[in-house]
């Protein structure tokens, strides 16, 4: 077999400029043709998920928005020691430290916590390496499959703690179904 | 004249202005929704039910549009264009028969807004008319590109039309009238004359597709090379005329193919149905019948927009005036030998 023959996906076609026959070139077969093949579109399943009633099918690893996590008393677990800023390939965290006061300690788990922690989710790219190089698990990505809002406001995309923290309650949900368990 | 007679016309033209400008609103829906289909979407579904109030919402949003007016010296003519191009899309609809005749408060109420005897000729003096609309429109714009969409439309429409006349006079021969009323009387039962002539069938078809500016002869707005064509500098619901005129448009040839061709309100058992269930019935049965073969030709052209790429300029004239007014005047010399075939025999002495 030489290689002029030889076709790997099957799909090989060799490309001729022959004169067209008169029927080729009245094209009306031609486009009876191309009718055909819309027409089987026509009658095909659409591909549309409509997004805010139905949600795309999620892979098992997905990759949501963050959260900073609480422990079982609902303290705070991120000590702001800035590995994840560091290991963000697109450095979209901040965050600034500060020291536990007395009388804080069943806000924040350790001595030293994050004042504030800010994550850019327009530069945020999702690919979970913060959550890998936490050393504290205090944050993750979750498997909420809401997407960041749009707004017409690059202000609104800078996400504090307002929006990262794990709100109190899940914390004692988790708490209690761990004691379940 | 009598005030019934007024009034029997008045309500005619009114319902068949509404209808037009009904038709041609939800075509605009129907062409995003089979646009759609044919590309494995679904298409506008948000507004109403299967998104049945979309033509609202962008009637709505074209008024709410800032009208913007070029810096051009021809005001006057800038707003005359897409006025023309409207009035004459909905001038034609006024010779088509819808139906034959209902029956109704003792008197026979003619189906039609008017009967008169040049109606094919009347159809073509005004589409031709529509031209205007376009070359005014463009020129006016001040802006190269809407002068050379003009220029493209109009030589596009002129040259179509001498192909689409003379495939008609190979009808007119067979019929022997321009009464669209005498020619849809004359297709009664399934005598309809796209079986006696199928290429006077298709090259109509072919120059309806020209004349109406769609594709694959939408040379005229095509984006990739002329930005919006004729309308690039109309905005709101300037712009808004002209797109509903196409639509309009779309809706008359459709309507007038039906007529010509496919039998107009004529459907099999019309003469059995008029003797059995009444005159209205019948006809309403018929006005149906023309309305579900307008509707197929309708979803003809969509099908054809959203399979077919658009032409090469010098291609669109090669077929205009090289196959296609050629092809028409062959038809022509077989039908009229057709028709004469005892006389040539006789003269021939067989």
């Amino acid at each position: 077999m030489s290689i002029e023959t030889i076709s790997l996906s099957g799909r090989k076609k060799v490309v001729s400029n022959k004169e067209m026959t008169f029927l080729e070139r009245l094209y009306l077969v031609a486009i009876f043709k191309g009718l055909m093949i819309t027409l089987k579109h026509l009658f095909r399943r659409k591909v549309t998920i409509q997004y805010p009633e139905q949600v795309r099918e999620m892979s098992p690893v997905y990759r949501g928005q963050h959260m900073l996590k609480r422990d079982e008393l609902g303290r705070e677990n991120c000590t702001a020691c800035g590995l994840c800023a560091l290991s963000c390939p697109a450095e979209a965290i901040t965050m600034k430290a500060a020291e536990r006061k007395p009388g804080e300690e069943l806000l924040y788990r350790e001595e030293k916590y994050a004042e504030i922690y800010e994550i850019n989710m327009l530069r945020c790219i999702f690919c979970g390496l913060c959550e890998e190089a936490c050393p504290k698990d205090a944050i993750y990505l979750t498997i909420s499959k809401e997407l960041v809002p749009s707004s017409y406001d690059r202000e609104d995309f800078i996400f504090g703690k307002d929006k990262l923290v794990m709100p109190l309650e899940m914390a004692k949900k988790n708490a209690q179904l761990k004691n379940a368990n | 004249m009598e005030s019934a007679f007024i009034i029997e016309k008045s309500v005619v033209i009114v319902a068949v202005f509404a209808l037009t400008m009904l038709m041609a609103m939800y075509s605009t829906w129907a062409e995003r929704k089979v646009a759609a289909w044919l590309q494995d979407r679904i298409g506008p579904n948000r507004a109403g039910p299967w998104g049945l109030f979309q033509p609202l919402a962008d009637g709505l949003k074209l008024f709410s549009k800032e009208e913007f007016e070029p810096n051009t010296p021809n005001k006057f003519l800038f707003v005359v264009g897409p006025a023309i191009a409207m009035s004459t899309a909905l001038m034609t609809s006024a010779v088509i028969p819808w139906g034959d005749k209902l029956h109704l408060f003792g008197r026979d109420i003619i189906l039609q807004a008017t009967d008169i005897d040049v109606a094919l000729l009347y159809v073509f003096g005004v589409i031709s008319l529509g031209v205007y609309g376009i070359m005014i429109g463009g020129w006016a714009s001040n802006n190269k590109f809407s002068l050379l969409g003009a220029i493209r439309a109009a030589s596009q429409m002129v040259s179509y039309e001498v192909a689409m006349g003379l495939s008609v006079i190979a009808l007119l021969m067979m019929t022997g009238t321009l009464s669209l009323r005498e020619i849809s009387a004359q297709q009664a039962g399934m005598n309809w004359n796209v079986f006696y002539q199928p290429l006077s069938f298709l090259i109509f078809l072919i120059c309806a597709f020209a004349e109406t500016n769609r594709t694959p002869f939408d040379l005229a707005e095509c984006e990739s090379e002329l930005i919006g064509g004729y309308h690039t500098e109309y905005s709101s619901m300037k712009m808004g005329f002209y797109l509903f005129a196409e639509y309009a448009n779309m809706f008359i040839s459709s309507t007038i193919l039906a007529v010509l061709f496919f039998g107009g309100y004529n459907y099999p058992g019309m003469a059995w149905a008029v003797e059995n269930w009444g005159v209205n019935i019948a006809n309403v049965i018929g006005m149906m019948a023309l309305f579900i073969k307008l509707c197929g030709f309708i979803f003809l052209y969509m099908w054809v927009r959203w399979t077919i790429p658009r032409f090469r300029y010098d291609q669109l004239m090669h077929l205009g005036w090289r196959i296609l007014i050629p092809l028409s005047i062959v038809n022509i010399m077989i039908t009229g030998i057709v028709l004469l075939r005892s006389e040539i025999a006789a003269y021939l002495g067989f």
